[in-house]
């Protein structure tokens, strides 16, 4: 039966063994290397259907005999451990590394080494590799849209300002820190919302639907210091009246010129577009789309059974139905449910139509929290005389958000993700933008470096936040 | 029974203000309605459609009617979602174990590929696929064939058509095949329950399903060749294959990219429910005298499913919902030909999105109705 084993390596011959398996393996790394990165075949007389599978056959072989346990030696058991354990890994782990050896040079030579970097016309672009100058010419496109050249320091101001303002959190002393919710969620979305206003679009961009924002801020804010008992009347009463007194009898007209700042000219949201577009339209569906959420999820897991009814019917209509269609519907449908005269322009619709779709999601994932949660904490907090409101502003809803960090994320990504389906109703993002580019009579044929381009903002956009969530959910942590 | 203000109170607010806020919208649509002159109604269903549609399952042109340009999208939708389930399933499957792995390649390099699709936008690999990558293949009259029947061009996928003779005796033949695999299953496992006996049961089905259309070949009659596609001249310099079947170039793109995208989720959902499941369980499997496979195959893979399948399902209704995303490169789904088409030519706003909705509303239902029954079947007998 050891006649079967003869070409098993065993402590005896161990290094016999080892020389000629390394030398092997490095025989085919080597023969792939360098016809991929030089474009030499060491194997060129042999018929081309072996010299094809040489490499491959001479690596498992090789993999075979250096394969033992317990060497003794750090590196072999490394290797033998992580790619070696057996003949179908072996095999794979080969199979990985060629690609990854046949893949580099390719990839390497169209990204950089054919590229073109210099120059502002087509002309340049002659080589095999991407042409980078046609992301140059476009950057200002891609990344403001259709907005003025002029006036595009507008945004960048803006956008450097909201996120110095949004960095406050970290420099916060203790004695603010308890201040940091109410800045977060009410006082910082405002000055988003000023910026945007009065900056970006130097006039009338939200229209009636402004009153809206302002009658609720202003009652969130009052309602602050309105006893938790009739919390739910005032909520459901004020902020209505409040945007009818705004809209009707204090200001009418005054409003819609408030929004304009001497001197800055008016640039309508048709003309917003790239991604700063994507930027505002994610940031404001995440504001708005979190206190929908929760209130959502507090709805389902209410002891009323109409509201828990109409929860649930909110919440299952919008995750039954695509984003498409919701658009479709705020673009076509949604004009019609409205009174002639009033107007809503279509970038705060596509934000409302967003937001609430989101806003189911983020619903279902804040009530996976709540259920995970156990009787005793409610008991403990209604026990201490907390009532509905104050009991889950203090007790459950912090510790609920904590567990749900990840499915957060998750759902703040794919509505970043989401945001180039506004092409729909005609606004032009990062995407929308490419795609116009691409059609240029002047520019065609690069459809591929606009999209590999738009690809690695996005990528780097989700994946830090991902990492970002996944920090978050490790600094809250606690054990219970 | 007390009559308690503080819990009617809320509840007849909140139903009024809801029942105010859809009789402000129902109220302004019907003003609308009327100054426009546009009437409510679902009667154009039977109308005339007098559009063409390009690709369509079943038989289609604009002399039918758009209750039928409907059914031609909602089929299109359908064939999208089931080729994309199809495959994201497997590939999501392959990946979440590959995760799994202790070889530190496939490992990474599974990570690597759900990191990477998982955080690019499915618009924008669609578009990729679409507008870049498929577009870079050879024209008609260059393409090369593959396995000597098959093209794969600029202008789509062009495969061999089946003809068949006496297709009904084959068909016969495998849904006798198919019950007598179930039959087999269900004696295998009461023979697994009372007498711990392994039956090979996957080399039984495989070898049923072989066998009996092949006796239906030799013995019932059945014939079957093949239509390869022909390449034709329309004009000068404009090819095109014919016969055969042919699938457009939206299609591959668009089944491509959903099966990429939803592939990353459905291997996380895998990894995460094999790991769901406790060393202890694996341990104690092994330490009765199972083989690697059976611990897999009769301890591990039926927990890890109960802990797998409510979120696969998750992304199965994602993937269907996503496949509207169609209507950016023109693949001619419920979206496209019935939102967008049908919609400009009738200006019925409120009913055609209506009827959108409900449909993914229903399919949503129907997806997930199915994955509960068969998650229910599954689930933890408590006695």
């Amino acid at each position: 039966m050891s006649k079967i084993n003869f070409l098993k390596p065993d402590k005896s011959n161990l290094y016999t063994f080892l020389y000629l398996g390394t030398f092997l393996f490095f025989i085919s790394v080597l023969d792939v290397l360098l016809n991929s990165f030089f474009n030499l075949n060491l194997t060129g007389f042999l018929p081309s259907f072996l010299s094809y599978f040489l490499p491959l056959i001479l690596g498992f072989i090789g993999l075979y005999f250096i394969r033992i346990e317990l060497s003794g030696i750090k590196q072999l058991d490394l290797i033998n451990k992580h790619i070696n354990t057996n003949n179908f890994n072996a095999i794979l782990s080969l199979l990985i590394i060629f690609i990854i050896l046949k893949s580099i040079p390719p990839i390497l030579s169209w990204f950089f080494i054919d590229a073109s970097f210099a120059g502002d016309t087509k002309d340049v672009c002659t080589g095999t590799g991407a042409c980078w100058t046609y992301i140059k010419v476009w950057i200002r496109r891609f990344m403001y849209g259709m907005y003025p050249n002029g006036e595009q320091w507008r945004i960048n101001l803006s956008f450097i300002a909201l996120a110095l303002l949004g960095s406050v959190g970290y420099f916060a002393t203790d004695k603010f820190k308890k201040y940091l919710t109410l800045y977060y969620v009410v006082i910082y979305p405002f000055i988003a919302f000023l910026f945007i206003f009065f900056f970006i679009s130097g006039g009338p961009v939200f229209f009636d639907f402004s009153y809206g924002i302002i009658a609720a801020i202003l009652s969130i804010i009052i309602g602050f210091f309105i006893p938790s008992k009739f919390k739910f009347y005032y909520f459901l009463i004020v902020p209505f009246s409040l945007y009818i007194l705004l809209k009707y009898f204090i200001f009418y007209e005054e409003l819609i010129e408030l929004g304009k700042l001497d001197g800055l000219n008016w640039v309508e949201t048709g003309a917003w577009g790239g991604l700063s577009l994507t930027f505002i339209i994610s940031f404001f569906c995440l504001i708005f789309c979190f206190p929908i959420g929760m209130a959502f999820a507090l709805g389902r897991r209410s002891g009323f059974p109409l509201i828990r009814y109409i929860s649930i019917g909110f919440i299952e209509f919008w995750r039954g139905v695509p984003l498409i269609t919701v658009l479709f519907m705020s673009a076509v449908m949604f004009p019609m449910f409205l009174p002639a005269d009033f107007f809503i322009d279509k970038l705060v619709r596509c934000i409302i139509a967003i937001s609430l779709f989101e806003a189911a999601y983020v619903a279902e994932v804040i009530r996976g929290g709540l259920q995970a949660l156990p009787r005793g904490q409610y008991e403990a907090a209604k026990s201490l005389g907390m009532g509905y409101w104050k009991m889950h502003i203090f007790v459950i809803l912090p510790q609920a958000l904590k567990l749900v960090i990840p499915g957060i994320a998750n759902t703040f990504l794919a509505l970043v993700k989401d945001t180039p389906l506004i092409f729909v109703v005609g606004l032009l993002e990062i995407v929308g933008m490419l795609n116009l580019a691409k059609t240029n009579p002047e520019w065609l044929g690069f459809a591929m470096e606009g999209y590999v381009f738009a690809a690695i903002i996005f990528w780097i956009i989700c994946y830090a936040m991902s990492k970002y969530s996944y920090n978050l959910e490790q600094k809250y942590k606690t054990d219970r | 029974m007390n009559f308690k203000l503080k819990d009617i109170g809320p509840q007849l607010m909140t139903v009024i203000a809801v029942v105010l806020v859809f009789g402000f919208f129902t109220y302004n649509a019907q003003v609308n309605m009327e100054n426009r002159g546009i009437d409510f109604g679902y009667g154009f269903l039977s109308q005339e459609s007098s559009f063409d549609v390009q690709f369509s399952l079943i038989e289609y042109d604009g002399s039918h009617s758009y209750f039928r340009a409907y059914l031609v999208g909602l089929l299109n939708t359908i064939l999208v979602s089931v080729i994309g389930i199809f495959f994201a399933t497997i590939l999501g499957v392959i990946v979440g174990i590959a995760r799994l792995s202790s070889n530190y390649l496939i490992n990474k390099f599974a990570a690597f590929y759900v990191e990477f699709f998982r955080n690019i936008p499915l618009l924008l690999q669609i578009f990729f696929w679409y507008f870049a990558a498929l577009r870079a293949l050879p024209l008609p009259q260059d393409a090369e064939a593959m396995f000597g029947v098959a093209f794969l061009t600029i202008k789509g996928l062009f495969v061999p058509a089946f003809i068949w003779q006496n297709f009904n005796i084959f068909f016969y033949s495998i849904i006798a095949a198919i019950i007598a695999i179930i039959v087999i299953r269900y004696q295998a496992k009461k023979l697994q329950e009372t007498q711990g006996k392994q039956t090979p049961v996957l080399l039984i089905s495989i070898g049923l399903i072989l066998v009996l259309p092949l006796i239906s070949f030799l013995i019932g009659g059945v014939r079957l060749s093949f239509e390869v596609p022909v390449l034709k001249q329309l004009a000068t310099t404009s090819f095109i294959y014919e016969g055969g079947v042919s699938l457009p170039p939206e299609l591959i793109a668009l089944a491509l990219s959903l099966s990429l995208y939803t592939a990353t989720f459905i291997a996380e959902c895998v990894r995460a429910g094999i790991q769901g499941i406790g060393k202890g369980q694996k341990e104690a499997a092994a330490s009765i005298g199972l083989t690697p496979n059976q611990v897999l195959k009769l301890v591990v893979m039926p927990q890890a499913l109960r802990i797998i399948i409510p979120p696969t399902t998750n992304q199965y209704l994602n993937l269907t919902k996503n496949s509207s995303l169609a209507a950016a490169i023109a693949y001619p789904d419920l979206v496209l030909v019935f939102a967008g088409t049908a919609l400009m030519q009738t200006g019925k706003a409120i009913e055609i999105v209506s009827i959108t909705m409900f449909t993914y509303l229903s399919l949503s239902i129907a997806i997930s109705l199915f994955m509960n029954w068969y998650n229910n079947k599954i689930a933890i007998q408590e006695k």
